[in-house]
């Protein structure tokens, strides 16, 4: 192995009653792109914020040495002086400065005590042709889709004369294309000097990309796998991970047909003031009994909104069009309107939108539909335990007790409390959006298989996702949405990634 | 386990909800200490919970205001504006009580509701709205009282509600002190210790952590004693008065709202996080509503109670009324970034307020003083708040 540039030894970390990281050692070697894989709550991003002094030095146990010394970081800003930055998955920028601001935030560039805004510019400038990206730097950041504002993070990285540059999930939120140029952006980095560290759930990116991978499990280091001697693969990685073979990570399903429409939606539209442009135009589709439909597509491409203009959360939305549910026409004022007719939204932003995080398990399971477990409007708080240790036992979601905070869960996890919330709400029709963003294969798993428990139960589904192999994996049909419109629909033996990526950029 | 490190344990995992109560006795006790016991007669507390009474029933009105995330200014002068029309309604129109207390509370339900529609209907923020109210209110309560100045009210039977006591038991003089008093002490302990088991049980029964069992008795014994303690001291003199049955009354229906039932669970979640609460069907703009009439309600009562006991409607009531009031509800413990707080919490908080200043005002401290120290108390109760919950995590 070339020289490391970063070694961390025997890093334990504990929090009250979890052992988080146990005896850890990870080697990054100079100008290498390593790959950090493992599932959630294996430790991955805990050892990130040990590294990048998020937890200081003397919280933890074990060494870090950088560029051959040892250091004891009590902040971010120690770790970023010797040239360590670290992109989160969720971005830190603020979305009313200019890109040229966000780059140099924290780190002005100064004539005495004032800003010198034209050196600033040309910096920025320089900065974001490193990233290839090609905007006007004084546009706003809200005015950035998601991949170009990942690449201005990591123009801000650079920006900070960076050695060692960490990236948690960072094609998490991105389409296929972003992420191709984002991977490519990294290896540029790589050939140039900048040690990569990519936290990714998504293996084949981390083939693609890797030099090295560091499997973690449970809080310990499983192996180190060296790419260039062939030791990297798809099925060697999900065994490190989960310590067992998964034969097929889709579960099969009988595909019992029915040709009972249970929702049917006709020229739906939906203009958006704020943005001044429609962001949904025409859209016709239908659902049947115990079918699960994929609806594929570009972020971005109106499928979010599809789905909430359809619950009756339409903020800003100006709706037309008609709905039907078995056959009844269908007028939502709000989402509990929705909720009775039989519908359920499992969010795609979990912590933002779908959980209350500083409640606990039982609270968040049963708020949807309190009315179940409440007696003139008192609750049951028997029945509501019972209820939550059902979902908690039925959906494995593991947690010390139901009275345990949604915040302290893993992601998959919250993830299976937010289903359980949806699920006791007993819906005919189920939409899921992006049901498995951000979580671990196992997780996984254990959610498709829960979805095709629910279809064969007679529930029918309508699944949002931007990973290809998930919705031809999981679908009977598929809807390709672009730009507001679908453009295609193709049945899942006549489809293929090629076909939805052909109709999602049309 | 010994029971000390059970109850080292213990507190150290509760010290947010324990901190409270443990400021409130060590400040009465400092009280009692520095004025030779004079903070600590039946006089003296009977006369400490009728000035908490108006800001007490504020404090619970603004915890549920804080708790999804806005504030209300208004109340201060929105009080003193309903407690003169409240006078003018006796004393120039000549209504008695029964109809005038009504007519003001749903007066205040009104003003509430239309706070809730300038921040739903409007998007403007509830600082400013309120701020109007604050303006508006002052404004309206100085027109109230412009041609007569300082109305007195000779109504006795309002005069009573903040002055006035329960009456005893007849027959039952052979009994020291006012024996409905002490009847009442008794019934709450009963209650209270078998609501406690009964709550244990189930617990138990679901898994659930619960005290250890020496540590439980503990808690009952003690806070049965200070139940015991409150009622025999405010039976040796005369007895339990009507303020503070409102506010008991007050604070018992709303912590059984807001822990027990479907609406107060809508309205933590609305605080929680209101984009998921919105998902989830519970109507953001309805809970809104919800809490600023409860908040207007309130206000109208604490205007009546604080009317009654000075027995007049001045150009000055309700004057930094809301600011106890928001200040009770942070030492109580609530948090300014929502979902977090609890309506006993706020009447310690508005207690340990109002210990402060009824007990400098027994030493004589001068006013400048006693400012500086009721905020560095509030800061102090912050800063531990912020600490505990911290580390809590």
């Amino acid at each position: 192995m070339a020289t490391p540039i970063l070694e961390m030894k025997s890093i334990t970390k504990t929090f009250p009653g979890v052992k988080a990281l146990d005896n850890v050692s990870f080697r990054v070697a100079q100008g290498e792109i390593h790959c950090l894989v493992g599932e959630n709550g294996a430790g991955k991003s805990t050892l990130m914020k040990v590294l990048s002094g998020v937890w200081p030095y003397g919280s933890y146990e074990g060494d870090i040495l950088f560029a051959g010394e040892v250091q004891k970081f009590k902040g971010i800003a120690d770790s970023e002086r010797v040239g360590i930055a670290i992109i989160y998955q969720e971005l830190a920028l603020f979305p009313e400065l200019t890109v040229y601001e966000n780059i140099f935030l924290g780190h002005e560039i100064r004539k005495g005590a004032l800003v010198d805004w034209n050196e600033t510019i040309k910096q920025a400038d320089k900065m974001l042709k490193k990233v290839k990206l090609s905007v006007n730097p004084a546009a706003k950041i809200k005015d950035l889709g998601v991949g170009k504002q990942q690449l201005v993070e990591i123009a801000k990285a650079l920006s900070k004369d960076v050695k060692l540059l960490i990236l948690d999930e960072p094609t998490a939120a991105l389409n296929e294309d972003d992420s191709e140029n984002l991977l490519q952006l990294i290896r540029d980095l790589r050939d140039n000097g900048v040690t990569c560290i990519m936290i990714s759930h998504k293996l084949k990116e981390v083939i693609s990309i890797a030099d090295t991978v560091t499997v973690l499990r449970d809080g310990q280091t499983v192996v180190t796998l060296d790419a260039h001697k062939g030791e990297v693969s798809e099925p060697v990685l999900i065994k490190h991970m989960v310590g067992r073979e998964i034969e097929n990570i889709y579960p099969k399903r009988e595909h019992k047909r029915s040709e009972d429409v249970v929702l049917e939606v006709r020229n739906w539209s939906a203009h958006s003031q704020q943005l001044g442009r429609d962001v949904l135009r025409d859209v016709n589709f239908t659902l049947k009994k115990g079918e699960i439909v994929g609806f594929a597509g570009l972020m971005g491409s109106g499928r979010t909104e599809l789905a909430l203009s359809l619950f009756g959360n339409s903020i800003g939305y100006q709706v037309k069009g008609d709905l039907y549910i078995n056959g009844q026409k269908q007028q939502f004022k709000q989402t509990e309107d929705a909720i009775k007719a039989g519908l359920a939204y499992v969010t795609e932003d979990r912590k933002a939108k779908g959980l209350i995080l500083i409640q606990d398990v039982k609270q968040n399971i049963t708020l949807a539909n309190l009315q179940e477990i409440a007696k003139r409007g008192v609750v049951n708080d028997q029945a509501e335990a019972q209820v939550a240790n059902e979902y908690r036992v039925s959906l494995n979601i593991k947690t010390p007790t139901i009275e345990q905070k949604v915040g302290n869960l893993s992601g998959g996890n919250q993830q299976k409390v937010s289903l359980g919330k949806w699920l006791f709400v007993k819906p005919n029709v189920l939409i899921l959006d992006e049901p498995t963003r951000g979580i671990d294969v196992g997780a996984k798993f254990e959610i498709y298989t829960l979805m095709n428990g629910l279809v064969e139960q007679g529930m029918s589904i309508i699944m949002i996702s931007s990973e290809l192999p998930e919705v031809l994996g999981m679908s009977d049909r598929v809807y390709v949405v672009a730009s507001g419109r679908i453009t295609g629909e193709l049945p899942v033996e006549e489809a293929t990634q090629e076909k939805i990526m052909q109709l999602a950029t049309s | 386990m010994s029971f000390f490190q059970d109850l080292q344990k213990v507190l150290r995992k509760n010290v947010r909800e324990y901190g409270m109560y443990i400021a409130l006795f060590v400040i009465m006790a400092i009280f009692t200490v520095l004025t030779d016991g004079l903070f600590l007669s039946p006089r003296n507390i009977s006369n400490l919970i009728n000035q908490t009474g108006y800001v007490a029933v504020l404090a619970v009105g603004m915890t549920l205001v804080i708790v999804i995330r806005h504030i209300d200014l208004s109340v201060g002068f929105l009080a003193g504006f309903l407690g003169a029309i409240a006078a003018i309604l006796m004393v120039q129109v000549g209504l008695p009580t029964i109809a005038v207390v009504p007519i003001v509370l749903v007066l205040g339900i009104f003003a509430g509701l239309i706070t809730a529609f300038l921040i739903v209907y409007f998007g403007i923020p509830a600082f400013v709205a309120t701020l109007a109210g604050w303006l508006i209110y002052r404004g309206l309560l100085l027109q109230a009282t412009m041609g007569t100045g300082t109305i007195i009210i000779p109504n006795a039977d309002f005069n009573a509600i903040g002055n006035g006591f329960i009456p005893d038991i007849p027959g039952l003089e052979f009994i020291p002190g006012h024996a409905l008093t002490l009847l009442l002490g008794v019934i709450a302990i009963v209650f209270f210790v078998l609501g406690q088991i009964n709550d244990r049980k189930r617990k138990t029964a679901y898994g659930f952590e619960v005290l250890p069992g020496a540590i439980f008795a503990l808690k009952l014994v003690f806070i049965s004693a200070i139940v015991g303690l409150v009622a025999w001291v405010m039976a040796g003199y005369n007895g339990i008065s009507w303020t503070a049955v409102i506010v008991l009354l007050v604070v018992g229906v709303y912590h059984f709202i807001t822990t027990r039932t479907v609406l107060g669970r809508h309205i933590y979640a609305v605080g929680g996080n209101p984009e998921a609460a919105d998902l989830s069907g519970v109507s953001v703009k309805k809970i809104t509503y919800v809490v600023f009439a409860s908040m207007g309600f309130l206000t109208a009562l604490s205007g009546i109670l604080f009317t009654s006991r000075l027995q007049s409607a001045t150009t000055t009531a309700g004057t930094l009324f809301e600011l106890d009031a928001i200040a009770a509800a942070y030492v109580g413990g609530v948090s300014a970034a929502g979902g977090v707080g609890s309506v006993i919490g706020s009447l310690i908080g508005a207690l340990v307020m109002a210990s402060l200043t009824n007990g400098m005002n027994l030493m004589g401290v001068d006013i400048s003083v006693q400012y500086i120290a009721r905020g560095l108390v509030l800061a102090a109760a912050v800063i531990f708040d912020a600490a505990t919950r911290r580390r809590g995590g």
